[in-house]
């Protein structure tokens, strides 16, 4: 039988597969942007396996919303890829310095 | 049986994931991602999540990803300079990603977390009332009463993002002609008519 922990295991891998994504990828803002979906995706599992095993359907409206907000900020992310992009022809991160940071 | 399904499909989904931020093509990271979120979508059918399961795929596999395959063929990328740091990073990324691994294992392994599935098989209660186990009703129903002004907030939310992806991404041309219908409206007539008075008479001379 299958229990909370199993669900709660497979996040925990996800989030941590996407953490190392993070720090492998950092030239390719792309890779990044899905690196951050996974990490989404990750917390969406633990939302779904605790509403399904406390029985409240609560956990699952909240992953309705972070699904809205993932969305929106993933048409937002490559919107402003593209106009830089267009502006500097590069995305590697390390060519986008021109605010000194 | 379903433990086997479980497995299976989580083994997918961690390896699809692993494959997404290892591979050298932005393009296959992509496909690889959809894989994942497809096998993520089967597990959240075993946990009796069917209308987010079916948004998953629609949403991400359907919109999101397609944005993304989009953008990725769109931009002229050069792949060499963007794997320069890979090996250097290789080792701090794998060991930052096993420790936090590893913390949350112990908390994650704790006998608190043994809970057994309340309905993974089908319990009779959900079987007598039909209209209320269908897990879309379930969420409509306090998606619209509960969380009503929550979810107006989200519309609000995909409207301002699609106003400003389109404002951001527009551009005008020099060359490209369009109409300016306030100007259309706005003209009067003494600015399109000009009226010239001749003298006839001396001209039949």
């Amino acid at each position: 039988m299958l229990v909370l922990s199993d669900f709660l295991i497979l996040g925990a891998v996800l989030f941590c597969l996407s953490i190392a994504g993070i720090f492998l990828n950092r030239k390719n803002i792309i890779i990044l942007l899905m690196c951050i979906e996974l990490m989404l995706l990750a917390v969406n599992m633990n939302f779904i396996a605790f509403s399904h095993f406390n029985a409240d359907i609560a956990g699952q409206v909240f992953v309705f919303f972070i699904l809205t907000v993932a969305a929106a900020e993933a048409a937002i992310g490559l919107a402003i890829l593209v106009v830089l992009f267009r502006n500097k022809h590069t995305i590697n991160v390390e060519d986008l310095d021109s605010m000194k940071g | 049986m379903i433990k086997l399904i479980f497995y299976f499909f989580a083994a997918t989904l961690v390896f699809s994931s692993a494959r997404v931020i290892t591979v050298r093509n932005p393009v296959h990271a992509a496909l690889f991602l959809v894989l994942a979120f497809f096998s993520s979508a089967v597990i959240w059918l075993l946990l009796q999540a069917e209308f987010l399961a079916i948004v998953l795929v629609l949403v991400y596999v359907g919109a999101v990803m397609v944005l993304f395959l989009f953008v990725v063929m769109m931009l002229d990328i050069n792949l060499t300079t963007m794997r320069v740091g890979f090996a250097r990073y290789l080792f701090t990324g794998i060991l930052v990603g096993f420790l936090i691994l590893v913390e949350m294992f112990l908390v994650l392994d704790s006998s608190f977390f043994h809970k057994e599935g309340l309905a993974l098989l089908p319990s009779i209660e959900s079987a007598k009332n039909l209209e209320s186990s269908s897990n879309t009703f379930a969420l409509a129903q306090v998606l619209y009463t509960n969380y009503l002004y929550p979810f107006e907030i989200a519309a609000v939310i995909l409207l301002v993002s699609m106003v400003a992806a389109i404002a951001l991404t527009m551009r005008r041309r020099a060359y490209s002609r369009n109409q300016n219908p306030a100007q259309q409206v706005e003209i009067k007539r003494t600015d399109r008519v000009r009226l010239v008075k001749m003298p006839s008479s001396t001209s039949a001379d």
